[in-house]
């Protein structure tokens, strides 16, 4: 365990799925309260055939054009999203579902052709799409401190939009501000640290980080800003407590024990969250049962002292 | 149909053509009219009559086919902070993590203009408009620990925050009890006396004499506007809503007493 403060690289992994968790879990506060809990998923898959194209176009294993790919494919998937529900009778998740099955077959056939034709060096494509955040390398961990500083800039700057935008945007575009806009950036916000979670945890779990952190601190308060804050702080230990198991066994991946933690986090603030969770309802209704069968007996014995002095006279 | 303003003033509402299709058969058709300014309006029609509809049409957040809106002479889009929208309670989810006074907060927004956060001035608008419909005490409740009538009363409160001239408002009174009612009636005649023009969607056929200034009665069409005395009429009333409402008469003062919508 030591080795995870002495052993650079372990450092640059740890730094990297701590600002990953971070970045996911504030702006997965947004996606989770705009009901949008799907878009992740939607995003991560749709990441594929950009991914598969920017191989295909560029012939080299590059994390950088493989984020330019995705983050282009996530785009064109919100664009495709906001397309369908604002057209059709098609409600939001159900287009999320067209959408990210449309863009995973593509990347799949994709995905085939590359692996069965002569481009250059094709290993690791695969480790990309499916996560590694050990392969993390300091480069790595520099694009994800300046994503993790543009969402927070972002989401500190236009904290009082996104919070109207995501409680009652009819009202918004009322005062006159530009929701649709303001949704747009708020997606392409979440694509780009979608994009950037795919290469530490993959596509399939990457989602997981955008969401879980938001729930579980839903049940720890009640106020926007601080649930915001809550989020990201539960992703960034996420990561931390993953990379730190990963790197005390053996052959345990990190991302999968990053979302594994979150998960873990999640299952602890619904049991213990001050108010919303199990616990502390169960013990309201307790306290609430025995107050009234308190005051219940009160009257009872009152009714049955009024009988026995009627009896008596 | 519409009554122009006799005297020189500029109209604070004024619609022309206004028509809405969802699907293909337009819901609003062809509704003109123009408002008087400091009077409280009723707009009342049976359910689908695109009461709610004309409203959101007229506030640009649902797309009409024709129509033009003009508030205080200029087009609705450069006037919007004049305009204050209470909308129906339904429409948004109430489990949102915030509080009564943020929310009202939020009726701030607009004058803020982007990045700039709220602060104490805010606040303090805040605290005075959540005071103004009896909810003082409530300020930091989260918003789901709100009943109905005191969530209306938030609505209403963030309305008040965004101090518009013109305001609208979906069913303010549904589900409701006497006392909101009372409290949401008195800051309607409130705003009414700040020389304000408030439009209500509104259900309560017993109460529109006692509310409302002008009534405007909307069954697709625009099938009446005027003065209430002589507009809420029993001719009227039966073509609004297609012959489908009982009168009592032979009350003294022979006005209609409405009983119930027979239904069909």
């Amino acid at each position: 365990m030591l080795n995870l403060f002495t052993d650079p690289n372990l450092q640059w992994i740890l730094i990297g799925s701590m600002l990953l968790g971070l970045s996911t879990g504030i702006i997965g506060t947004f996606a989770y309260l705009r009901k949008q809990s799907l878009i992740g998923d939607t995003l991560a898959h749709a990441a594929l055939p950009g991914i598969c194209i920017a191989f295909m176009l560029s012939g080299v294993k590059s994390v950088g054009y493989f984020m330019i790919g995705a983050i282009v494919a996530g785009m064109i998937a919100t664009l495709g999203i906001s397309w369908i529900t604002r057209h059709s009778r098609i409600k939001p998740d159900a287009a999320m579902g067209i959408v990210l099955s449309v863009f995973f077959g593509l990347g799949i056939v994709l995905l085939t052709q590359i692996q069965h034709s002569s481009y250059g060096n094709q290993s690791g494509l695969d480790k990309f799409l499916f996560g590694q955040a050990a392969s993390m390398t300091s480069n790595d961990v520099y694009t994800m401190m300046g994503v993790a500083i543009l969402l927070i800039v972002a989401c500190a700057l236009l904290f009082k939009e996104f919070k109207l935008i995501s409680f009652d945007s009819g009202y918004a575009r009322g005062l006159g501000f530009s929701v649709a806009t303001l949704e747009q950036l708020l997606l392409w916000l979440v694509t780009i640290a979608v994009v950037v979670g795919i290469q530490a945890v993959g596509v399939v779990l990457v989602a997981a980080l955008l969401i879980t952190p938001a729930v579980s601190a839903r049940y720890w308060t009640d106020r926007l800003g601080v649930m915001t804050i809550l989020s990201g702080i539960f992703g960034a230990l996420s990561g931390a407590i993953g990379t730190w198991i990963s790197a005390g066994t053996a052959s345990l991946p990190t991302g999968p024990l990053s979302v594994l933690t979150a998960t873990a986090l999640f299952v602890g603030s619904v049991l213990f969250g001050p108010r919303r969770g199990v616990v502390a309802k169960l013990i309201r209704r307790y306290t609430a049962k025995r107050e009234w069968a308190a005051e219940g007996k009160g009257k009872a014995g009152a009714a049955s002292s009024a009988k026995e002095r009627e009896v008596s006279a | 149909m519409a009554t122009s303003s006799t005297s020189g003033i500029i109209s604070p509402l004024s619609v022309t053509n206004m028509t809405v299709a969802y699907q293909k058969n337009p819901v609003v058709r062809n509704v003109s009219f123009e408002v008087n300014e400091g009077e409280l309006i009723g707009i009342i029609g049976p359910n689908g009559a695109g009461k709610s509809t004309l409203i959101k049409a007229i506030l640009g957040l649902q797309p009409a086919l024709t129509g033009q809106t003009l508030v205080y002479g200029k087009p609705y889009k450069t006037q919007r902070k004049l305009v204050g929208y209470v909308p129906q309670r339904e429409s948004v989810d109430w489990d949102f993590p915030t509080n009564a006074l943020d929310v009202v907060m939020m009726g701030r927004y607009g004058h803020l203009g982007l990045l700039r956060r709220p602060g104490a001035k805010e606040k303090a608008i805040g605290m005075e408009c959540l005071a103004k419909v009896g909810m003082a005490d409530f300020a930091g409740r989260q918003i789901s620990q709100l009943s109905g009538g005191q969530q209306q009363r938030v609505f209403l409160a963030r309305a008040l925050a965004q101090d518009a001239t013109l305001y609208f408002m979906d069913e303010p009174f549904a589900g409701v009890d006497a006392a909101t009612e009372k409290a949401i009636i008195t800051l309607l005649n409130e705003l009414k006396r700040q020389g304000k023009t408030v439009l209500v969607v509104h259900h309560d056929l017993a109460t529109v004499e006692q509310y409302f200034d002008s009534v405007m009665l909307i069954n697709g069409e625009l099938i009446a506007f005027g003065p209430t005395g002589t507009t809420f009429t029993e001719r009227r009333l039966q073509e609004a809503y297609g012959g489908r409402l009982t009168f009592l008469k032979g009350n003294p003062s022979d006005e209609p007493l409405i009983v119930a919508g027979t239904g069909r």
